[in-house]
């Protein structure tokens, strides 16, 4: 493929742009802050003649995710996004959307939840719908953003499962970065056409009827594939990952270029050392903030360094959850700290929960939980630094940092 | 890497400064990263945005807490808002006002303070006293962060969908603030 020169861009329009070169059938969406750029785009290149898809302002949340199961169960290829109460709003529809097995793919652009009302970014909203039967991506950053995208759709066509990416409100949907948009003839080539199979969609000449009714006697049943398919998911993810990048070879522009990680597959990422005396796991944006902070613990020697120090875990899909994946990376650190941007109030922050129980039995570290950032609080690297230093001594409970 | 903090009012364009900077620095060559810090979402409370040049991918997301730079377009923010929070001895500020720089109680020391009287040349080459791209042409010349060319194409991009006149004014607006010598 040509090389692409990357062009700066706000996150939302970077976003907005490859959607439009993925070509759906039929968007339908719901202003909401942060998400609201992207439609706002979208609707306007609809507007301008740029692009080909229907595109219905619906009157809420509720509806927008209506319009989207039912277009998605006619036999097209939708998009909607939304954020924070949206979510929460089309949470009813999101799991009629995952058990009615529709390849329906929608942006997250996180942000808190009320009440308190707030509008900035936390991941409160996704963890909401975490168990509703959606592959929920996580992108650090704006190119991440939109290889996610991509990749999103050839996983949902291909699995029938919808597929949820989650960017940070505001630190991405509203930062200008550089950014490389691909074409969509190249997006053409790994993603085809969307053809549902006979049998699966809305047909008048051959009729089927969608999430019908299940007695006790096969919904259990029901249930347990969707979530089997979930869990071996984990293989289609990592190998159209690699499929991904071997076509659009996003890493080959310099300027986006960041050669120091060390391993770095569909589900995961670690950056740092070899054998870390403390790893740090986090999802989504902080992750950018959390790298520049164990560099300047880990200081100059940096990778050199063999023995010690600081690595990074990123979880680049939260559900269905990597397990296996990243146990023998955990294994690695004598300290786990987990970096939630969310609270599972009454528990833990919902990854450190999540990691526990991953982890049961299988690592001698004791993973700690860390809530950082709620409603839009800066997270700095100070703090990141000072969660580092306490990994050691942590307890049962969740700790909030704040400052 | 060299971090911008720009401190305004909203609805003065803030935001979009930021963005400028970003986009003429990227024009360079250099990677550059540019947000906003939004507070209550209306018109006249006080708001912060950010960018960051470097030659390097960029990767922090935490807000501009230590600026090299400081652009404060609404004199009025002062004594109001901590406008040096972070800032060093190093730190350099460009300062929208009429008056000497002795007189307007910045906390910072005096050679590193830049006055442009941005409302003036705005009113004038603009008509609107709207400060984010006049006050631009004096940080470009102050810092040397950026030139004033690659700004003028960062204002045409930008602005592309507001037409040929306003952009125009715009970047005689710049033009204006760039002349003065600091």
């Amino acid at each position: 493929m040509p090389q692409i020169k990357s062009q700066i861009l706000e996150g939302s329009h970077a976003i907005a742009l490859t959607v439009k070169n993925i070509a759906p059938d039929v968007i339908s969406a719901y202003p909401i802050t942060p998400q609201t750029h992207i439609v706002e785009d979208l609707a306007k290149f609809k507007a301008d003649g740029q692009a080909g898809y229907e595109f219905l302002r619906a009157e809420s949340e509720f509806a927008a995710a209506s319009i989207v199961l039912g277009a998605s169960a006619a036999g097209s290829r939708v998009y909607t996004a939304t954020s924070s109460q949206g979510l929460l709003l089309m949470t009813e529809v999101v799991y009629n959307i995952a058990g009615m097995r529709l390849p329906v793919v929608m942006t997250c652009a996180n942000r808190a939840v009320s009440a308190p009302i707030n509008i900035w970014n936390d991941q409160q909203d996704v963890h909401a719908v975490s168990h509703a039967g959606w592959i929920l991506l996580f992108a650090e950053n704006s190119q991440e953003a939109v290889d996610q995208h991509i990749l999103a759709y050839k996983l949902a066509e291909q699995l029938r499962l919808p597929v949820m990416v989650n960017v940070d409100g505001f630190t991405m949907t509203h930062t200008y970065e550089p950014v490389i948009i691909p074409e969509a003839a190249a997006i053409k080539k790994y993603l085809p056409a969307f053809k549902p199979r006979a049998g699966e969609f809305l047909d008048p000449t051959d009729p089927v009827t969608l999430g019908a009714f299940a007695g006790p006697a096969s919904y259990m049943e029901i249930r347990e594939e969707l979530h089997k398919d979930l869990r071996n998911s984990l293989e289609t993810i990592e190998k159209e990952y690699q499929k991904f990048n071997k076509i659009f070879n996003q890493k080959g522009d310099p300027q986006l270029e960041d050669q120091r990680s060390k391993i770095d597959n569909g589900l995961f990422e670690y950056y740092g050392p070899k054998k870390p005396k403390t790893i740090l796991v986090a999802m989504g944006s902080v992750i950018g903030t959390i790298k520049e902070a164990a560099d300047k613990i880990n200081g100059s020697s940096r990778f050199n360094l063999l023995k010690g120090g600081v690595g990074v875990l990123k979880i680049k899909v939260f559900r269905p959850l990597p397990s296996s994946a990243i146990i023998p990376i955990l294994k690695r650190a004598k300290y786990i700290a987990v970096i939630d941007k969310a609270i599972g109030l009454g528990h833990l922050g919902p990854l450190a929960s999540d990691l526990k129980a991953a982890a049961q039995g299988k690592i001698k570290a004791k993973i700690g939980s860390f809530v950082v950032g709620l409603g839009g609080r800066d997270i700095t690297e100070e703090m990141i630094i000072k969660i580092i230093r306490e990994a050691g001594k942590v307890g049962d409970e969740a700790r909030f940092v704040g400052k | 890497m060299h971090q911008i903090r720009i401190h305004g009012r909203g609805g003065q364009g803030v935001v979009t400064a930021a963005e400028l900077i970003a986009i003429a620095a990227f024009k360079e060559g250099r990677i550059a990263q540019a947000f906003p810090a939004f507070g209550v979402e209306r018109t006249g409370a006080p708001i912060e945005a950010f960018s960051r040049i470097d030659q390097r991918p960029i990767r922090t997301r935490e807000q501009v807490n230590e600026p090299d730079i400081l652009i404060i377009q609404d004199p009025t923010l002062i004594g109001t808002v901590n406008l040096t929070r972070g800032s060093t001895k190093k730190t350099v500020a460009i300062i929208n006002t009429s008056k000497d720089k002795k007189e307007i109680g910045l906390d910072l020391p005096s050679e590193n303070i830049h006055t442009v009287d941005a409302t003036k040349i705005a009113l004038e080459k603009i008509g609107r006293n709207i400060v984010n791209t006049t006050i631009l042409g004096a940080f470009a010349k102050v810092t040397g962060l950026v030139s004033l060319d690659s700004l003028k194409q960062a204002i045409r991009e930008k602005f592309k969908g507001k037409g040929k006149e306003i952009i125009e004014k715009n970047i005689k607006a710049i033009e204006e603030s760039y002349i003065k010598n600091f």
